[in-house]
Parts: C-alpha cells; structure tokens; sequence
C-alpha cells in the first residue's frame, strides 16, 4: 500500500529481495501459467472459443461456480467461529483444536471423497436409509457440496488466527467496557480489523473450491452435463486427447483465480476512499 | 462482503437442477470409461434414433466417463447407471460379485459381451530408428519404454499381460521365464505415466522413450492430436486381444423400470450400423462384414486372449496385479 | 476441553466454541472416525504389516520427505514474496499478487501436467537444469517441485495480513533506539511474523502430505523411488481392496495428526515466548472507534 516506511532497506538488498521473489514466482507461476494458455491458443482462438462453447463446458463452469458459492457462507461462519474462540480466549487443548482443524489438507483428496461415500453410499452407514427415502447425497450436488466444503475446511480460520492473534484483545474489550454489546463489538470492532484476513481466506477457499479434483471426483458420478465440474471436465477433454479444449476449461479456471485482483481492488479502493472521508480533518501522519 | 450473491448462484443451481430432468419420456445413464466418450456421442443419437423409430419411444441417454475402475466403485456405491461399459472384465466382475450384474453377464450378449475389441500396438518415432519390431526388442538395453502404469491403470495392465503372453510363447517359454522378461522390460522404463493418455504426452510432447505401448486405437487418437508426419505405429508378431465388456445393471434397471430400454441400447451396438460407429471410432467391430469393410485400417494381427493364456481376468489378476503379485515380485528384490 | 479464562470479559466464547466443534465434528471428526472404524474390521497386526512393508516405508519417505523441502522452500520463499509484495512498490504489483492464488484455482492434473512438461529435460525449464545434470520431472526432485507448486500460496497468503497489520512505529521506534535494519528484523519483525509464519508452514506441509493429483504426473511413480504414499492408496483401491487402502490412508493420518499437533504445539510455545512484542498499538486505535 502507499504508506512509505520511514526506515526501509538498503537499495541493493531491496533490489535483491525483489529478484529473488520474483524469480521463485516466475519459476513456479509464471511458467506454468504461460504454458497453460500456450496450449489453449495452441490452434488458435476459434478452436479456443470452440472449447469453451461445447455446452457440457457451459454447464460445468455454471456447476463449479456455483457449489464454490455455496461453500463460501458455511467457510465465513465456521471460520469466524473458530478463530474468535481460539484467538480471543485461552483454554486447554487449543493446539488440539488448530490440529484437528488442519487435518483435512493432510487427508488425500480421494480419500476425503471416500469419507463420504462410506457414510452415504449405498454401502455405508446412511445408505440404505438414504435409499428409502430416495435423498441422493453422493453422485448428486450435496456431495460435491460436502467434499468442497471438506477439503476447503481449514482456510478461512487458519487465514484469521495468527491474524487475530497478532491483535490480541484489547480493542475488542475497550469496546465492551465501553458499554458495547456483543454484536456491536464484532462488527465495529472485529469485522474491520479482520477484513483483510477474512477476504484473503474467503479468495483462498474459493479458489480451491472451485479447482478441487481429487476430492470431488469420487463422490460426483461425471454425469455429463449435471454433474460434472469445470476440473473433471478438464481431465476428461485431456484424456480423449482434446488438449486445446482442456487447457481453455482450465485457463477459465485460471483466470477466475485472478478475481483476486479484481476483488482486491475494488475493496482497497473502497476502503481508500472511506478512510479518506474519516481522516479528512486530521493532520496527514508525517513519514521521514 | 456481499452476501446477496450466494443466492443468486442458489436460485441458477436450482433453475440448472429443474431444467435437467424434464423432456424424454425414458432417461438412461450409461457408466463408462475415459477415452469412449467419442463413440457414445456418434452412437447415443443413432440409438435414439432406430428406437423412436420402432417404439415411438424417446429416450435420453446421459454419459458419465472416468477411470475404468473409479466408475465401477461409483455404480457399487449407488450411481444410477442403467448400463456399463468397460474396458476391462475385472471390473465388470466387481459388480458381478456385488451382485448388482448378472454373474452371467458374458453370457447376456454375443462375443463375451464385448461388442467390439483392440490390441496393444507400438508407436515408435518417425522412420524407427532403434529398429523395433517385436516385444524382443523392447527389452534390449539402450530401448526406453513408455507405458502407462502397469498395476493401476487398464491401459498398463493390457501392456503387462500381452508381453507376458509373448514371453509365454517363446519356445520353453515359463512363469519364470516370462516373470525375466517383463522384468526386463520394466527396467527399461524411465517411468510409469498416470494413465494411457499421459504417457502418450510423455512420449509425443515430451519426446521421452523410444517405443510407446497402447491401444491400436489410441493411435488414430494420437494423430489427431500430434498429426501423422511424427511417428509409426507398429504391430508385434503378437499381441493381446483387448475385450470391452457392456453389461446391464440389473437391480437399478429393475427400480427404474428400464430394462427394455437399456437391453436394446447394448443389443444395438452389434447392429450393423454399431458395429459402423465403432468402426469408424478405429476399434475393431465383431461383425466380419462391417470388419472387412474397414481392413485397410485393421491390420491383421495374431492375438490370445486373456482368457484363453490367463484362464480368466480374474486369474490373471489376482497372480500379477494384487498386492504381493507378479508386478509387486519385480520390486521386493532389490 | 475446560476453559481456563473465566476472566475475560468478551462475550460469545461459549457460542463460537460450540460451533465450531458441532461443525467440526460433523464434517470432519465423523467421517474420519468412520475411517478408522473401517479400518479397525483389521487386527493392528495386520495394519502394522501394511504400514511396514518395503513399499510403503518408502512411500512415506519419499511422501514426507519432498513434503518437507517443498514446506521448507515455501517458507523461506514464501516469506520474501509477501515481504516484496507488502512493502514495496513496482510495476506489475497486483497482478503478480492475484498470481499467488493460481496453485489452488488450476486443478491439479492441469498443474502436474504442465508442470512435468516445464520440468522434463526437454521442457522450457528442464533444459537448463539438464543441462547442469539435474534430472527434475520423474525423480524425486519432480515431486518436491509439483508439491512446492500447490502449497505456494499458503505461507504468502497467511504472512500478507499479518504484514500489512505491523505498525511502522514499531519498527521506527526501534530505528530511533539505534537498532541497525538486520537487527529490527530479527528482534521485532521476524518475531511478530513468526506464528504467522509456521501457520503457512504448516498448512503447506499438510497439504502436501496428502496430494496426489499433480505428483503422479510429474513423479515417475517408480516403486520404491517416486512413488507417493496416496499412490499405493489408490493402488488397492483400484484392486477393490478397500479395507487395505482405509487402513493406509489411517496410519498415514495419524503420523500427519502427530506431526501437525507437534507443529501447533511448537507454534503455541513461541508465540506465548514472543507474546510480549507490541504489534499494535491498540489504545490508540481503541480510541478511535
């Protein structure tokens, strides 16, 4: 952002971090990203465009935005949750509580599939009841809902702990003091210091939500055209040897990753011109 | 944060979800594996097709395509498929055993069920320079060898059995001897790719290896995708015949009501124009007639079947691909 | 779990904490308890049996070994990417922060793929690396590559806020007292990024344990070299041995819910350590509300 530092780094190691950053992300980013619409441009635009207009496309950038959209509100309030109890308040076993909530990145994707196809298979243990009443969970969207929300389970708490953490709690108690209700409390107070946090989570979740593969590859059935995400697409293009029209799915799932930068600007932006507002009549802060 | 717009998606997904099963008067799912999506979308609208023209009836047919057995274990845990369609009998044999097929169902439908077959070819680079011609060749040193992963994959498990059958072959050929000889042959593979489309990138793009084994239909696949000029395709003096095994799924066909239906969907594909589409998807059609028409494009080859030098899929899987078998021997001494 | 605080005075502890084990445990904790249930229709014996044979040790070398450099270099990494992309200014900026994210958004397949032909010794970068006589795509080094890749964005997105959140009192104030930049960093910066830091760290970490996607097509999947623990897991599955793969994917989560429990408590002992490090200097901005 735009405040300058009164005491920054010498030019030459300023210099340095920056090719040493952008170095790692050119090798590890850049590469990739490039190559990835090299291919999907390889035969042109009109057999890019052609890609993405073949409806089953269609359907499954519709399907894939939608469960990420589902995932988001059950992400913030879990997320919101769990960090405000494990930040704001000391008890024993929290370091049990942030290991259980970082369990799902470390179970393999299949196998967070398989979690769910053994309780609602047609094998498992809600199965059969399922059956009866004829509910589809797997192989229908609630399961692809379930795993998306399994495997995108820890970002938004773990994005707003150390977060909330490194601003301790003297805010939020001044304002009880003060004579502030809960709620109130949480939305001056918390919601505006952990905006940023919440926002990088929510960016995060969604971003894996909507590339997720392994996961919901299990428990989605590939049912063309209903029940068939943006990524199973992708994989099934590049198997029958449709790579131009794979990589265009997965360029369509790149660039929805660069919302960020759109996302990000206009609440930066926002935020500028409010705080522009509040601070009119204040003396600007002086920076060497 | 705008919290009106996970409705909106809400109220799209619902509208997606309406609109999704209305129209046929019939609706079947066909299960299958990753690389038949062409055929099905040539032979799906002639299916529905000849059947509103004999029955009046319409009917929709949806396709779910993935990893052979990744679909299976989908069916078996309560996917709706009214039929299947493979490319391996193991995993047809698994929903046998679930009791969810037929325990005959080889016997429902003529040819051992398998409406159409292939082989596993080599596809060398343009012009064969390392001189390959037959299995031997591959184990000579210096030979890189590109296949799909021999115990997880289809594709990789057709490879094995068919160099092993070669070896099998050879005169005072053995177990042992023919264990010796895959076992060379895997030493000459840099690695194992994912699938029969990955290594087939690891070869064209990757221009890794020097021979690369697939299906004889994978081939026309490959040229379009990487065009004809770069590579030849080569047939061994024998390999293995690959069957397709269909089956009806009987306890969903007989919740939905489908059985008619789904029966004569699979029954069409030996219908001479099936037998046509699946010609011209470069896989070998049953019907001697439609067979013939298309020689040019089947080279004759000599072939066993899994049946006949294995005694059955479920034998030779269980002596080469379970855990402890003949693959896993060829990496516990070291 | 008993709450030792009774003392604050912030509401909403008994809601949020409620909560969040109700979800938690519906989500999470269930079905992994019916994984293990799974599981436990084997004697210990024959997990035990699973667990250590020759393949699958390897594996979990191979699986937590490259998890651990691919963890290792994120962070170091990492740490200098969201220190370049908070505090200085070039061109190019916001587009290079919205790149951070793609890791997660590119299904992993799509990123093994390209991955492994960027990495092969004829790829773009592969050449050069050949060059030197580094093989990268189909060894080991191809697989700390691809899990370098997907945990990328988890140490720059969990240091940014905490960065952005550092008051540039704090560190002129330690300027003033005479502090030289090297020192201002290790004594007040790198403290206060510290958790945050071993939050990303570890969140790298895990998701690396359990990533298959886009290792297989990089790695080779040689047994005993590049093979991946989640690779033998869909092995027996695709033998339809499902009580084999519940049991490996079980002894696989308890060694990541040990290593991750050990990380969390090493977290909580130096941030309690660091506790006394002012980051904000909160009476001001308490007032301002």
């Amino acid at each position: 952002m735009t405040v300058r530092r009164a005491n920054n780094e010498p030019r030459w190691m300023r210099v340095l971090l920056l090719v040493v950053a952008l170095g790692f992300l050119a090798l590890f980013l850049g590469f990739p990203l490039v190559t990835v619409f090299y291919e999907a441009l390889k035969k042109g635009v009109d057999a890019y465009l052609a890609g993405l207009a073949d409806p089953e496309a269609r359907s499954a950038i519709l399907l894939t935005l939608g469960v990420a959209a589902a995932a988001i509100p059950f992400n913030i309030a879990f997320g919101v949750a769990a960090a405000w109890a494990i930040a704001k308040f000391d008890f024993r076993g929290k370091s049990l509580l942030i290991t259980l909530i970082d369990l799902p990145f470390a179970v393999s994707p299949v196998v967070a599939g398989l979690l769910f196809v053994l309780i609602f298979g047609s094998q498992g243990w809600l199965g059969p009841w399922l059956a009866e009443h004829d509910i589809k969970i797997i192989f229908a969207i609630p399961g692809i809902v379930l795993a998306t929300l399994f495997v995108t389970f820890p970002f938004v708490a773990r994005e707003l702990i150390p977060l909330m953490q490194a601003q301790g709690k003297d805010e939020e108690e001044a304002a009880v003091s003060l004579g502030a209700s809960g709620w109130q409390m949480f939305w001056r107070v918390t919601v505006p210091n952990i905006k940023w946090g919440l926002l990088y989570g929510v960016i995060l979740a969604n971003a894996r939500a909507m590339g997720e593969f392994g996961a919901v590859s299990v428990v989605s059935g590939h049912i063309r055209g209903e029940t068939n995400t943006l990524p199973l697409h992708v994989e099934i293009l590049y198997n029958e040897y449709q790579s131009v029209a794979a990589f265009a799915s997965a360029s369509i799932l790149a660039l929805l990753a660069l919302v960020t930068l759109v996302a990000k600007t206009v609440v930066e932006w926002r935020m500028r011109k409010e705080t522009e507002m509040l601070t009119a009549d204040l003396p600007p802060e002086k920076t060497e | 944060m705008n919290t009106r717009r996970p409705l909106r998606f809400a109220t799209l997904l619902a509208t997606l979800l309406l609109a999704a099963g209305a129209q046929a008067d019939t609706v079947l799912l066909n299960a299958s594996y990753d690389v038949a999506r062409d055929l099905y979308k040539d032979y799906n609208p002639a299916f529905q097709k000849a059947w509103q023209a004999k029955t009046g009836e319409k009917i929709e047919v949806k396709q779910s395509h993935g990893g052979s057995s990744k679909q299976v274990r989908a069916v078996a845990d309560g996917l709706e498929a009214d039929v299947v369609t493979m490319n391996q009998a193991t995993d047809v044999d698994f929903l046998a055993d679930k009791g969810l097929v037929a325990k005959d169902y080889t016997k429902k439908f003529p040819n051992n069920a398998s409406p159409y077959t292939s082989t596993m070819v080599f596809i060398v680079r343009k012009g064969n320079p390392k001189g390959i011609k037959d299995w031997s060749d591959l184990v000579k040193s210096g030979v890189q060898v590109i296949v799909p992963h021999p115990k997880n994959t289809g594709n990789g498990r057709y490879t094995y059995l068919a160099a092993w059958g070669y070896a099998l072959k050879q005169p005072g050929g053995s177990d042992k001897s023919a264990q010796e000889f895959v076992s060379k042959l895997l030493k000459n593979a840099p690695l194992f790719g994912t699938g029969g489309r990955d290594a087939t990138t690891t070869f064209m793009q990757r221009r890794l290896g020097d021979v690369l084994v697939t299906f004889e239909s994978e081939a026309e696949l490959i040229a379009k995708e990487f065009g004809r000029g770069d590579f030849e395709v080569i047939y061994p003096s024998v390999s293995i015949l690959t069957e397709f095994p269909v089956a009806l799924v009987e306890k969903v066909v007989d919740k939905k009501g489908t059985r008619k239906q789904a029966h004569a969907y699979l029954e069409y594909l030996w219908s001479k124009e099936g037998q046509e589409i699946i010609a011209e998807n470069y896989l070998r059609p049953r019907d001697p007639e439609v067979l013939k028409k298309h020689a040019a494009q089947f080279p004759a080859i000599k072939t066993f079947t899994v049946d006949e030098t294995f005694g059955g899929w479920s034998k030779a899987f269980k002596a080469h691909f379970v855990d402890g078998g003949s693959f896993d021997q060829i990496y516990s001494v070291k | 779990m008993s709450r030792s605080s009774s003392h604050s005075v912030l509401p909403g502890f008994g809601l949020s904490l409620g909560y969040t084990l109700v979800y938690l445990s519906l989500l999470v904790l269930i079905p992994l308890a019916g994984l293990l249930a799974k599981s436990a229709s084997l004697t210990l014996a024959d997990i035990w049996a699973i667990a250590t044979g020759p393949r699958a040790l390897a594996s979990f070398r191979v699986t937590f070994g490259a998890s651990f450099i691919a963890a290792c270099l994120n962070g170091f990494f990492g740490l200098i990417v969201a220190w370049v992309l908070v505090r200085y200014d070039f061109w190019g900026k916001r587009f290079i922060d919205a790149l951070v994210d793609l890791p997660f958004a590119l299904p992993t397949a799509v990123a093994g793929i390209t991955l492994a032909t960027l990495y092969a010794e004829t790829g773009v970068i592969g050449e050069w690396f050949a060059k030197a006589g580094i093989k990268i795509a189909y060894t080991p080094l191809g697989i700390v590559v691809a899990l370098t890749f997907i945990g990328l964005p988890f140490v720059v997105r969990t240091l940014q806020p905490v960065l952005e959140d550092i008051e540039p009192e704090v560190e002129e104030a330690a300027a003033t007292l005479g502090a030289s930049r090297w020192q201002t960093f290790r004594r007040v910066l790198f403290p206060a990024v510290f958790p945050a830091l071993l939050t990303g760290f570890t969140l790298a970490f895990s998701r690396a344990i359990g990533e298959y996607g886009s290792v297989i097509f990089i790695a080779g999947n040689m047994p005993l070299i590049s093979e991946i623990t989640p690779l033998l897991i869909i092995s027996k599955l695709e033998q339809y041995d499902f009580v084999g793969a519940t049991a490996l994917a079980s002894v696989m989560l308890v060694i990541s819910f040990v290593m991750l429990l050990a990380i969390n408590l090493l977290q909580w002992w130096a941030s309690n350590r660091h506790r006394s490090v002012p980051v904000k200097d909160a009476a001001a901005l308490g007032g301002a509300q």
